[in-house]
């Protein structure tokens, strides 16, 4: 046999790999160097966290190559980078940088209102954000290997995370009590493919990995993601934007290996300082919210 | 093979992403360990119950007590040896090692190394030296079947290669006695090595459903003469 690169299989191997671990947002080498030492598994090398893109407005696209290679000089560890929603040629961009992760993100202004990547067409892996089982499966057809909640990016606020982390395990309890006849409807009222619907009810998950997402900022919010059912933490702007980044680092990946351990949670939530103020979600208008962008 | 039910299935179950509820209980007093701070511990949960042994996550020093081994799973290296060392870890699962079979794949074979080339924890059990990251980034993850004639001790009749799934894997550079090289690629570079009851793998058999490397380790922990 002959040896065979970018199969489906290594694409979400990788994400396997990831799992109990935390990813940091990250927009200069330095911050990933200190992310890789506080035992961070992967980086999201940015030019801007999600905090920033939403205080300066204006379109965000993807980062300076320049950027992204002197990051993944940095450090030895995963570096993923974002593209916008639909735009395919960032994407070869990324790809042949070699970045090691694709993130299709509604943190950056969209390029197309009606169709995603066609991720099937890559070698390098995608993760993409979902607020539902239906939105999950609808990106896992277009070839995501691996999904993470939307949340609601730079607000440090974990309501928006929790309330799509429940809607998706939620979803797929309810999936697997019902009867096969009910399928062909559910498939249609959540706009997903009734083959995967069939695989999510065997399987009992998503057949791919799930990350929490979009307002993480203390340990006890990575904690409480992983304690609801997700396989691994993506921090943005929550540690770059605390007074003590190395230390507030190190917490949350310690929280996430121990996040059923509440005497540890203790133990490292204390002293980490200021959190980043961050901005209740339910305050933001209805146009300032990144996680309606998808479809 | 996946069964496709629909000309429009493109999804594959992830091999061994299953919750917890899916997964068979385990039998007997016999109990490996999975070093569950980081990584597809899971995975090789997932594996050692389909055979029918009992697991225990491992993520401090007490809950080694009472294993017959330990499996240290894929993952980042550079995480798990800090977490290792932050949660005192390094000592126990050092000493533990000099008398129990434990595996390590893929970060688990460069935590087991004694040389990585790079300033990083290590437990330097095996008498390896690994190059992390030797086959280049992500889309230079590949999988391929390998021979592994050590497997016969387990399979005797089975003749099949092994399917070998490498992700962002390390490559054994030298293997010196008493460890000895396990398994190659088509090109002779090292992938697996043995020493004495430690097991070292570049790749990842816990990402497959061919239980054969971990009836291989479970006889290397002395499965079966128990019973």
């Amino acid at each position: 046999m002959e040896a065979q690169t970018g199969s489906y299989k290594v694409k979400v191997g990788l994400a396997q790999m990831l799992k109990g671990g935390v990813i940091m947002d990250v927009v200069t080498p330095e911050q990933a160097k200190i992310a890789e030492d506080a035992g961070a598994v992967a980086v999201m090398a940015l030019e801007r966290v999600p905090a920033d893109i939403r205080k300066q407005g204006g379109v965000a696209r993807m980062s300076d190559p320049e950027l992204i290679l002197k990051i993944m000089d940095a450090v030895s560890i995963p570096v993923m980078a974002k593209v916008r929603i639909g735009h395919f040629v960032e994407a070869q961009i990324l790809e042949a940088l070699g970045v090691d992760y694709i993130d299709e993100s509604e943190v950056l202004t969209p390029a197309d209102e009606e169709h995603h990547i066609d991720k099937h067409n890559f070698k390098v892996p995608f993760v993409c954000g979902a607020r539902n089982l239906g939105e999950a499966l609808r990106r896992i057809a277009e070839g995501a290997a691996m999904i993470r909640t939307k949340g609601e990016a730079g607000t440090g606020d974990v309501v928006e995370a929790v309330r799509h982390a429940r809607a998706v395990l939620g979803e797929i309890r309810r999936l697997q009590t019902m009867a096969e006849e009910e399928l062909y409807t559910y498939a249609k009222e959540i706009g997903a493919p009734l083959d995967l619907v069939r695989e999510v009810k065997e399987l009992g998950r998503l057949p791919v990995v799930n990350f929490a997402a979009g307002g993480i900022a203390t340990p006890a919010d990575a904690a409480l993601m992983m304690q609801l059912g997700m396989d691994g933490i993506f921090v943005g702007s929550g540690i770059f934007k605390s007074e003590d980044p190395p230390k507030r680092a190190a917490a949350i990946v310690k929280a996430v290996t121990h996040y059923n351990d509440p005497a540890i949670l203790a133990e490292v939530s204390k002293g980490l300082g200021e959190p980043m103020r961050g901005q209740q979600a339910a305050d933001l208008p209805a146009e300032a919210r990144l996680a309606g962008r998808g479809w | 093979m996946v069964v496709r039910r629909s000309p429009f299935a493109i999804a594959m179950p992830a091999p061994n992403l299953l919750p917890p509820e899916k997964v068979p209980a385990p039998r007997g007093n016999f109990a490996v360990g999975v070093l569950a701070l980081q990584g597809s511990f899971w995975e090789h949960e997932v594996m050692l119950r389909k055979i029918g042994v009992a697991v225990r996550e491992v993520r401090r020093p007490a809950d080694l007590d009472g294993l017959a081994g330990l499996i240290i799973p894929g993952g980042e290296s550079t995480t798990i040896g800090k977490l290792a060392v932050d949660f005192g870890l390094l000592e126990p699962l050092r000493t533990f090692g000099r008398t129990h079979a434990i595996w390590g794949t893929c970060a688990g074979a460069i935590f087991l190394s004694k040389d990585a080339r790079r300033e990083q924890p290590l437990l330097g059990l095996m008498e390896i030296t690994v190059e992390r990251n030797a086959f280049g980034r992500q889309v230079a993850s590949f999988e391929v079947d390998i021979p592994v004639p050590a497997l016969k001790t387990v399979a005797p009749d089975d003749e099949r290669p092994f399917h070998a799934v490498f992700i962002r894997a390390p490559l054994i550079e030298t293997v010196t006695p008493p460890a000895e090289v396990l398994a190659r690629l088509e090109d002779g570079r090292i992938v697996a090595a043995r020493q004495g009851h430690l097991l070292a793998t570049a790749f990842h058999p816990e990402l497959t459903a061919d239980t054969r490397f971990h009836r291989y380790f479970l006889h290397l922990a002395g499965w079966g003469t128990d019973r």
